[in-house]
């Protein structure tokens, strides 16, 4: 390399370059990892991307794509898509609203920035582990997926909306009481702190120390946790929840792929538009 | 004051959204509170108890968790390759980059994130069958969307001195996206793709339920037929699944920010 | 590469449509293997001349030549080809935290280099003695394998300009490559890019603060004032009253400064004796 010849004639001191990079051997040791882990679990998910493309498989994808066009369109179809749209964001609206219900007490009790104990050191004992049981209560209601919850309050309370109401109303619960916990206590505690120092009531130093402070953080978190809840309502439909992911399992079951196609329109612009207003009202109150 | 008549406006608004998401769905509380009905759900809680533990029934659920943790696993990561593939085109990459396929590419994106895992597994099932493969490729699709649009934006948000550099060489876009971007926006993909893994788990565990394979299906099998028992260690095998991950999940990022 | 730039005027990308043009038209002929350095305050518009010549920024008005050829009037891949011949090294060293060293040094070689070859060498460095060899110009060679993060600002910066040691280039534009430097390292790293320069006879302009350094290494002296150029001399003719003429109200950036006395036409001697370092 004519580049490099110069370069070592100009050199004073000829310190020999090393040959071997030093970080050759990690980066094979990790591919042949990689690819050591990688091949239990194609086994494990019986991935064979090669049997999409068999026959039959082709046979009848290519049916169903084919049914898919034209999208229905009856004004009949097209109302009851509607109204069920309309029953989804119900669903999600009312789920939330449950939810809240649940997750604001919840923070209320759990969090550290209202500990009056904590004021002087240490918590006290008694409120530290009921905070704490509070928490792993949250932690639990939000580990359960929202299907699961569907599934056995279907059982109790038969198919329709109030299942899937309940569902979101537990797991959003569980995830707001985290979330809002975590946003409260990671505001400036100063303000709190002082006005419980002062002698006011733990709701007190709530609505006028933390809740200011941290107003915009938490209403943009429920905002954007509303538009989940319409993803999560839909998919409880397919469980008995009711809503336009029951119409559409049902679709799906009769390969009526002209009824999906409309549905899956309807729904990706649902989403849009709850993304657009969700959007618009973070940044308005941001 | 136009401050105060919009948020009273929205406050309004809200109220009304509330009353009427109520209103309009006939729901059965009274089916729900009733004496009769918390008498019969305390008879149902109590039939969860004790959760089946025989030792040919936990071989079969830890099979199925195994094969939940690789479908969420092998989802998330055929999701991140296709993300980056897809987040190529759907991102300016400088000022001054026509990016003609940028629009086309943040439409396709959007429509793969809004579908959920669930729908997409359902309408997977019929060209790849019943079975966890179904449920991968759902994970995968779906993942891939939201994967794709969060590094699209973290490539548009990555400072562009060392790219100008290259730029200015005359070095093309994609030696200058590997060269100049990448080593600076990885940490942040690494980042979501293990955030999204952790949030994997929970979907896949129940895409079961339409026929996707892993502890969903058996879930859904057994409360079918009113095994209640076997219900309960099937739950029990979730939660400790999905704690595994996240505490991982953290872990792996903890390690990344070091 | 020979560089003509005739009644050339440039506006900043931003600038709102009253606002004063980063350059007045201006004249300036650079031959072959010339050294150049490009002086004057802040806001003078050293860097906007630089990335003029750099193809970064396109003219206002006026015709800029390179070799002869109109860059803005050639198709996009001879555009490409051309510009992987000149070398721009901006004030901030383009080096992306958490690459290593090694790597970022060697990407100054990629309009040289095949696209897969390129690809072979983000997994496993291709030429590591060529990387070694630039490093060691600027006494950096024991940071061969180290992260760009983990590198002071003083040896970032000289990273930087050890790239222009592997790019295949014929022109190398350098914007303030002494701005992180001590004075010793400051005529070191100056000395190595004169030197390899002229042996290799590629055209030099470099933009410099450090008057003193710029009498020192560079035969020829160029002054902007206020996007006007001021003077374009060789290194003897400029004397003390046209520099102070030039950082007028800018005395404070005239930082040492040309000594009292007219200068000598000191470069030639002084490089001869600076052999022993690289």
């Amino acid at each position: 390399m004519a580049a490099s010849a110069d370069l070592a004639l100009t050199n004073g001191r000829a310190r020999p370059a090393p040959s071997r990079d030093p970080a050759w051997l990690g980066r094979l040791a990790w591919l042949a990892v990689a690819l050591v882990l990688l091949w239990p679990l194609a086994v494990a998910t019986e991935f064979r991307p090669w049997a999409l493309f068999d026959a039959r498989s082709l046979h009848v994808s290519s049916q169903f794509l084919r049914s898919f066009w034209p999208p229905a369109h009856g004004p009949d179809f097209l109302l009851l898509v509607a109204h069920e749209a309309w029953r989804t964001v119900a669903i999600a609206t009312a789920g939330l609203t449950l939810a809240l219900l649940l997750a604001v007490p919840a923070t209320l009790v759990s969090t550290h920035a209202l500990s009056v104990s904590a004021l002087s050191g240490r918590m006290a004992r008694g409120p530290f582990w009921l905070r704490q049981a509070v928490r792993w209560g949250l932690i639990v209601l939000r580990s359960v997926p929202e299907l699961v919850w569907a599934l056995v309050f279907v059982r109790v309370v038969g198919l329709g909306p109030t299942a899937g109401v309940l569902a979101i109303a537990l797991t959003y619960g569980g995830m707001l009481g985290k979330v809002y916990g975590e946003i409260l206590e990671s505001g400036d505690p100063h303000a709190t702190e002082t006005l419980l120092r002062n002698g006011s009531s733990r709701l007190q130093a709530f609505f006028f120390g933390l809740l200011p402070q941290n107003a915009a953080e938490l209403t943009s978190y429920t905002v954007y946790r509303w538009e989940c809840a319409i993803r999560s309502s839909v998919v409880l439909g397919f469980v008995g929840a009711g809503g336009l992911g029951q119409l559409l399992d049902g679709s799906m079951k009769m390969f009526s792929g002209g009824e999906v196609l409309t549905m899956l329109a309807v729904f990706v612009l649902l989403v849009a538009l709850a993304d657009r207003v969700s959007g618009g009202l973070r940044e308005s109150l941001g | 004051m136009k401050q105060s008549i919009s948020s009273r406006g929205f406050a309004v608004a809200l109220l009304v959204l509330v009353v009427a998401s109520f209103w309009t769905l006939d729901l059965q509380w009274a089916q729900f509170l009733s004496l009769d009905a918390l008498r019969s759900m305390g008879r149902f809680a109590g039939e969860f108890f004790p959760p089946d533990s025989s030792p040919a029934f936990l071989a079969r659920v830890a099979l199925g968790t195994w094969e939940t943790l690789a479908m969420s696993t092998l989802g998330t990561l055929l999701a991140a390759a296709a993300g980056m593939l897809l987040a190529l085109p759907a991102s300016r990459m400088f000022e001054g980059d026509a990016a003609r396929l940028r629009l086309p590419t943040r439409w396709l994106l959007n429509v793969l994130r809004s579908v959920p895992e669930l729908v997409w597994a359902a309408l997977l099932i019929i060209a790849a069958g019943l079975g966890p493969f179904a449920g991968t490729l759902a994970l995968a699709v779906h993942t891939a969307g939201v994967l794709g649009r969060l590094f699209a934006e973290a490539i548009e948000n990555a400072p562009p001195g060392p790219g100008a550099a290259l730029r200015a060489q005359g070095v093309g876009k994609t030696r200058v996206f590997l060269y100049a971007t990448l080593p600076q926006v990885l940490p942040q993909l690494l980042s979501y793709t293990l955030y999204r893994w952790e949030n994997n788990i929970r979907a896949a565990a129940v895409l079961g339920v339409v026929g996707a394979g892993g502890l969903g299906q058996l879930l859904a099998f057994h409360m079918g037929l009113f095994h209640m028992g076997k219900t309960a260690s099937i739950l029990g095998a979730m939660l400790l699944l999905v704690g595994a991950v996240d505490a991982l999940s953290y872990g792996a990022r903890r390690m990344l920010t070091r | 590469m020979k560089l003509e730039l005739r009644a050339l005027s440039a506006r900043h990308p931003a600038a709102r449509p009253g606002a004063a043009p980063a350059l007045h038209p201006l004249d300036l002929d650079i031959a072959d293997g010339e050294q150049v350095a490009v002086i004057g305050a802040s806001g003078a518009g050293k860097t906007s001349l630089l990335h003029v010549m750099a193809l970064a920024m396109k003219p206002a008005s006026g015709a800029l030549h390179l070799d002869g050829q109109q860059p803005w009037a050639l198709p996009r891949h001879a555009l490409q080809r051309l510009r992987g011949r000149l070398f721009l090294a901006p004030q901030v060293p383009p080096l992306p935290p958490r690459q290593r060293v090694v790597t970022a040094v060697l990407a100054g070689r990629l309009p040289a280099m095949g696209f897969w070859a390129s690809l072979r060498s983000l997994f496993r460095p291709s030429d590591l003695p060529a990387a070694h060899a630039a490093l060691e110009c600027f006494d950096l060679a024991d940071k061969l394998f180290e992260r760009t993060d983990r590198l002071s600002g003083g040896e970032r910066q000289r990273v930087g300009l050890a790239r222009a040691l592997l790019a295949p280039a014929r022109l190398w534009l350098v914007d303030e490559p002494l701005s992180a430097l001590d004075p010793t390292r400051s005529r070191q790293a100056l000395e190595t890019l004169v030197q390899i320069a002229r042996q290799r006879g590629i055209t030099l302009v470099a933009t410099l603060h450090q008057v003193d350094m710029a009498l020192a290494h560079f035969p020829r002296i160029v002054g902007l004032r206020e996007g006007q150029l001021v003077f374009d001399l060789p290194t003897a003719e400029v004397t003390r009253e046209r520099l102070e003429r030039l950082y007028a109200q800018h005395e404070d950036e005239l930082d040492g400064g040309a000594p009292r006395r007219s200068l000598e036409p000191a470069p030639a001697a002084a490089l001869s004796v600076a052999m022993q370092r690289c």
